[in-house]
């Protein structure tokens, strides 16, 4: 193995690990307020179809050619909009109606998809499903007035670098001092935890609640997008399971910022080590095995599994999430 | 002030009405400044609801409430807080994952733009606490620190924000005897400031050491309001009651017979920390005699009683029974020998809520051929073997054999426990906290149950937290602290202070280097 092939590793590591951690980030949010966010493949789905529709039509149109910064940045802003809308849905039940949270997410998964390949066929005709993203998105060394390089870095920050990557390390950062450092996440966190507590200091737990589930959205609607540019494919209706592999990663992480970025690149590596086992000369290739490549991509799904056996028993998982609050129960 | 009384708070005909029931029916309670008010009545009589009203957690349906003379509104714990008015609840409401200090700023947090400005907040928690020597350490964890800290934490609270109406609900009921000295002393020093308070209890002891006056509530409705020195504990009771109450259990002088039940080293891990929850323990439990574990709670009763009556396996030890060893024996084998078991929690452990009372009778029963024939439940034997207990316990319902558990009172609901729990003529029974949350008339019948177990030769092992309840019942007296047994009392010998002292791990040391002497 070289340097330069390890660079790629590395890069392509973090353009998967990025949406994994956004939306974990999200669900992390939504569950310390006490809402179970078991909608976030939906919420996912929903931020990438608007997303790439946002992008076809900047395509389209010849915008996104010429301005590809802000086209970008633009989409990423109404794929959050479309995610935190999305999410209203689930809030409402959640917290309104006081419904089971497992049931009302699920509900919304099993909706996003459909939804989306209506819109899909709708926009683009009946059978398109893909709906294709444009190459001018990327952002090389030309996009900083630099040359083009090549070698371990050159791989590692510039062959797979999207704005989304930048925005989502602002987002950790963020995260942390909303969460730890404000009123607002000293609130929200007390909300997850005990909210009779918070209510009877006057907090507004219903609102606290609502700002966490909206959060959610924003973050998961971004981080569809971030994980359908990185699967590079387009758009199908589908982000793989990257939701509920968010879950795992919040659960893995602890509910805590910085545990949970560690674990979606952790996550990630091991989905990679997946796509590049065929050319890993040290990884055992099984050759008796028919498409034994796919023994690799089972890897960081079987890691969830044993990882989540190994981490569940001392998980800080706040006290209160899932339970619907009700101001007259004391 | 136009008020002549000068009082700071007046709740003056408070209704409020829940579905199918009145919790407050025209209570009025008026609050010198400067004084502690006592609000004294017995479980559902309405006292958390009427100081529920008062901080803003439910609106009265009729009734004003003036604060200064000046009629307010109170629609939020929020508005409450405004008119400094703040509460100590029951049970306590901190967040036990956060600080103490981020417990105390929660809600008022001084912040910049947002941002938590800590260090301000700090200084004046720790000027407080110094001021009125409320020890804590503001920057440990809610979980890690005791029950009596806990509660220095939501004095402070109140402190913190400047209230100066302080409303305490039940403030003793989790404290030791030295605690609640501690407690008192500290009420006195607010009222020497001008603060005022209302102490909700049902104490009797504490109303008459340290309130000024007394409300008290009897079924929602106000019956009185009373001077305590012109007052005595006996006319209290009466009026909370509506009769006249024992407060001391007849007990027959009687010999113990025989061991029956032996504990050898017994070790029992616990389920929310790494440590054993009980160590090393042994103790004996005869005929004929009451014997009492007291302790904090949170001490290791709970996993002690989970391993005696089989709910949790132990790590170490043995437990013999009638000669039998019943260290991995099951429940109901353990049931079989002749142990019975009215548990600390009687909703997760005693009751199947949402069966019928017949139903919840034979619950250990119904396999037994008088209940059972070829798998079918013979549902004649059991309303007839239902109606038998009902009469002969006074168990109070709806609807008789019929009637949803769920929906019977928290007395007749204990009530239903304990009659299936005497009426196998257990030889060892297990009662753990049996009057929590009873009120008085319902305790006293438990207690002559308790007693009569014991004039007949059985042998009962008492688990409670209520020290006139252990100081009145029991032959002998074991203390656990922290898992361990760390002193054996006689009751006619030792004193509330005493027991406190143990209780409280005090006199733990002192305990082993007598063992110590003795051994040598």
């Amino acid at each position: 193995m070289t340097i330069e092939m390890l660079g790629d590793i590395l890069g392509s590591t973090i353009i998967f690990a990025i949406p994994l951690m956004l939306v974990a980030l999200g669900g992390m949010f939504s569950e310390r307020s006490g809402v179970i966010n078991i909608a976030l493949e939906g919420i996912m789905i929903i931020g990438a179809l608007i997303g790439c529709l946002v992008l076809r039509t900047f395509n389209l149109s010849g915008f996104g050619p010429a301005h590809p910064i802000i086209a970008m940045l633009i989409t990423i802003g109404i794929s959050a909009l479309a995610g935190a809308v999305f999410s209203l849905l689930l809030a409402f039940a959640a917290i309104n109606l006081k419904a089971d949270q497992t049931i009302g997410g699920t509900a919304l998964n099993m909706l996003a998809p459909a939804f989306a390949v209506v819109l899909s066929w709708a926009i683009q005709g009946q059978g398109n499903t893909v709906i294709n993203i444009p190459t001018w998105i990327r952002m090389t060394e030309s996009t900083f007035g630099l040359a083009e390089g090549t070698g371990f870095w050159h791989n590692l920050i510039f062959k797979s670098l999207y704005l989304t990557t930048p925005i989502a390390l602002v987002i950790l950062l963020i995260s942390i001092i909303i969460l730890y450092k404000t009123k607002f996440g000293l609130r929200l966190r007390a909300c997850g935890e005990h909210p009779q507590a918070a209510a009877s200091v006057g907090i507004n737990v219903y609102k606290m609640r609502y700002a966490g589930v909206i959060i959610s959205g924003i973050l998961g609607g971004i981080g569809g997008m971030a994980y359908t540019i990185a699967a590079g494919a387009g758009f199908q209706s589908s982000v793989a399971g990257y939701g509920f592999l968010a879950l795992a990663v919040m659960i893995f992480g602890n509910w805590k910022p910085v545990s949970i970025f560690f674990a979606s690149m952790f996550f990630a590596f091991f989905k990679i080590l997946g796509n590049y086992s065929g050319s890993l000369s040290f990884l055992p290739q099984f050759e008796n095995i028919k498409d034994s490549n796919y023994i690799y991509l089972m890897i960081p799904y079987i890691v969830t599994l044993i990882v989540l056996v190994l981490t569940s028993k001392k998980s800080a998982a706040p006290k209160a999430e899932g339970i619907p609050y009700d101001k007259g129960q004391r | 002030m136009g008020n002549k009384e000068n009082y700071v708070i007046e709740m003056l005909n408070i209704t409020k009405e829940f579905p199918g029931i009145k919790a407050n029916d025209n209570v009025t309670l008026q609050l010198k400044k400067g004084e502690i008010h006592a609000l004294l009545g017995e479980n559902g009589a309405g006292k958390s609801t009427l100081m529920s009203v008062l901080f803003g957690l439910y609106q009265p349906e009729e009734g004003t409430i003036k604060k200064d003379g000046k009629v307010i509104k109170i629609n939020s714990p929020n508005d409450a807080n405004a008119l400094n008015i703040g509460m100590v609840h029951q049970h306590f409401k901190l967040v036990e994952c956060f600080t103490v200090l981020d417990n105390i700023i929660l809600g008022v947090e001084p912040n910049k733009l947002g941002f938590l400005q800590k260090d301000e907040a700090r200084k004046k928690v720790m000027k407080l606490s110094e001021k009125y020597k409320l020890k804590i350490d503001p920057d440990a964890l809610i979980s890690d620190i005791s029950v009596g800290m806990q509660q220095r934490v939501e004095i402070l609270k109140m402190l913190y924000r400047d209230n100066d109406i302080l409303i305490f609900d039940e403030p003793t009921a989790v404290l030791t005897p030295q605690e609640i000295d501690e407690l008192m002393n500290i009420m006195r020093d607010f009222t020497k400031e001008g603060k005022s308070i209302i102490f909700i209890t049902h104490k009797l002891n504490e109303i008459m050491a340290v309130a000024d006056r007394c409300t008290v509530l009897r079924k929602g409705k106000g019956i009185g309001t009373v001077e305590i020195k012109n007052t005595t504990k006996e006319e209290l009771s009466k009026m909370m009651v509506g009769r006249n109450v024992k407060f001391t259990v007849d007990k027959k002088d009687i010999i113990p017979g025989k061991v029956i039940f032996k504990v050898n080293n017994l070790t029992v891990p616990s389920k929310v920390h790494k440590n054993n929850a009980v160590k090393n323990v042994s103790f004996e439990v005869r005929k004929g005699e009451i014997v009492c574990i007291a302790g904090i709670d949170g001490n290791g009763q709970t996993e002690l009683v989970s391993a005696l009556t089989g709910l949790q396996k132990v790590s170490g030890g043995t437990i013999e029974f009638l000669g039998h060893d019943i260290t991995k024996a099951k429940i109901r084998n353990r049931s079989k020998l002749g142990m019975s078991h009215i548990p600390e929690d009687r909703h997760k452990h005693g009751l199947i809520l949402d069966y019928t009372l017949e139903e919840n009778l034979i619950l250990q029963r119904y396999w037994e051929p008088e209940f059972e024939k070829a798998g079918f439940i013979k549902k004649k034997e059991v309303r007839r073997y239902a109606e038998k207990l009902i009469k002969e316990y006074d168990i109070r319902s709806g609807e008789g054999p019929v009637s949803i558990v769920r929906g019977m009172s928290g007395g007749n609901q204990q009530k239903a426990i304990v009659a299936r729990e005497i009426d196998k003529d257990p030889e060892l029974l297990v009662a753990v906290q049996p009057t929590r949350g009873l009120d008085v008339g319902a305790i006293e019948y438990i207690h002559e149950q308790l007693v009569e177990q014991r004039d007949k030769g059985k042998a009962v092992l008492l688990i409670s937290l209520e020290l006139d309840e252990v100081m009145n019942l029991s032959d002998r007296i074991l203390v656990i602290y922290e898992g361990e047994i760390v002193g054996e009392l006689n009751p006619k010998k030792t004193t509330l202070s005493e027991l406190g002292l143990y209780m409280a791990g005090a006199n733990r040391n002192k305990s082993k280097e007598a063992d110590k002497n003795e051994n040598k």
